[in-house]
């Protein structure tokens, strides 16, 4: 019980910390750099990613298992994700608007941005590739989602400080910012030892 | 004469990575190793090519409305093709390129040629096109994983280069060296080209291929596109008072 608990708590720290995905594994680096200018933007497209990666893991999981691997039609992930994603958010815009406009109007704005964010794709694709069964997947996708909320909110910091330097003519708008991400970066770096050095592998 | 410019915008003047700034994810993933960098660019371009063609074909076919699904079923389908063509012929660099190769669907290239490209000209415009923007796109990986790999790792295709094997700037090869070489390969061409070339001040909805698609409602305002929500609630309204009539 306490093993299962923490391989758990090893996949979120793992996914949060260490491959975090926009800073390590560059998943998802266009709303990283588009929608970090303004903290409360960033944190509430991180919490929608945080939503959306859940809502997928929990539907692209079963049907990969229970669909694709039992009809033998593995070759179609790559489509029936794409797809099914793409629907779900569409299908989760709409109700929100209907059912709960309040969440709708904080949170929906972000959502069609998503559709095509290769982070969600990606973690929906890893946790089948990784072999993880639901509640791990569930997990990782939740811990995947918190590093790029984590990584958002502390770019849109940064960000708020450059605005006020003045870097070299060639340097401005996109090469500045994409620097300034590589000094994140270096940052979650160091937690490299940080997974071995708890759990002791 | 026009064919060869549809060609060659692609590669310099208007270089996917290195000018629009799309598709940044896999460039900076990818550039890791030169070898990676070609089966990379080249996977692309295959699918690029062949998306660019089949929606043009299309484009009077598809109703506007669901364009944006029917063109990521069509380079869906495309990149699975590549991948089971991997598998089977290549399989060290499907290992190599894992996820990244699935992630062609979402690669900010593809569905921004066919949105911007490929739904207005006809099917050979539009499959050199695809060749030109493929082959740039390329060419930019190329070029970040050489300086990547040569001065990271000391070594060019895998092949050890004598003094630089020595005198390794390792982290190049990690994450933070990729953004801080793309981030100055990006200023070195907006540098040379100065104001020539159509510059990207910085990451807001123009240039992103789904900008048409998510500006439709309150995203506009969000993102602060107000005039575009303005025109849009103007055109609503002038519907509205037609309806009225």
């Amino acid at each position: 019980m306490s093993e299962s608990l923490k391989l758990l708590l090893k996949i979120i720290m793992t996914s949060v910390l260490v491959n975090n995905y926009v800073l390590n594994k560059f998943l998802g680096i266009c709303p990283f750099l588009g929608v970090s200018k303004k903290f409360d933007q960033a944190s509430g497209m991180g919490i929608a990613v945080i939503f959306v990666m859940l809502l997928a893991t929990a539907v692209t999981w079963p049907i990969q298992h229970f669909l694709l691997d039992r009809f033998e039609l593995g070759y179609l992930q790559t489509i029936v994700f794409i797809l099914v994603i793409a629907a779900l958010v569409q299908f989760v815009e709409i109700a929100l608007k209907k059912y709960i406009p309040a969440l709708h109007k904080s949170l929906g704005v972000y959502l069609p941005l998503i559709t095509t964010n290769c982070a969600v794709l990606g973690v929906t694709i890893n946790n089948i590739t990784d072999g993880y069964n639901f509640l791990q997947s569930m997990v990782s996708s939740l811990g995947v989602g918190l590093g790029f909320l984590l990584a958002m909110v502390l770019f849109a910091g940064v960000r708020g400080r450059m605005e006020e330097a003045d870097p070299p003519k060639a340097f401005r708008g996109v090469p500045i910012t994409l620097v300034a991400a590589s000094i994140v970066s270096l940052a979650f770096y160091g937690f490299g030892g940080i997974i071995s050095g708890i759990f002791g592998e | 004469m026009k064919k060869a410019k549809i060609l060659l915008n692609g590669l310099i003047k208007e270089n996917p990575v290195l000018v629009l700034v799309l598709g940044t994810c896999p460039t900076l993933a990818m550039s890791v190793n030169v070898i990676n960098a070609v089966a990379m660019g080249l996977a692309a371009t295959a699918v690029l090519i062949c998306s660019n063609s089949v929606i043009s074909l299309l484009r009077k076919v598809i109703p506007d409305t669901v364009r944006i699904p029917c063109y990521i079923v069509v380079i869906a389908g495309f990149v699975t093709l590549v991948q089971m063509l991997m598998e089977a012929y290549l399989p060290e660099l499907y290992d190599m390129l894992g996820v990244y190769l699935a992630l062609i669907v979402v690669n900010c290239i593809i569905l921004g040629r066919a949105e911007m490209f490929a739904n207005k000209h006809n099917v050979l415009e539009s499959a050199l096109d695809g060749l030109g923007m493929g082959l740039g796109f390329t060419l930019a990986l190329i070029c970040m994983a050489t300086i990547r790999e040569v001065f990271g790792n000391g070594t060019f295709a895998n092949i050890a280069i004598p003094f630089l094997q020595d005198h390794k700037v390792s982290v190049l090869t990690a994450p933070p060296g990729g953004f801080l070489v793309f981030g100055c390969l990006i200023a070195l061409v907006a540098f040379i080209t100065r104001g020539k070339a159509p510059q990207r001040e910085s990451f807001d909805c123009e240039g992103c291929p789904s900008a048409s698609f998510c500006r439709r409602d309150t995203a506009a305002t969000e993102f602060g596109h107000a005039e575009c929500a303005a025109a849009q609630a103007e055109q609503s309204t002038v519907k509205e008072g037609k309806e009225d009539e």
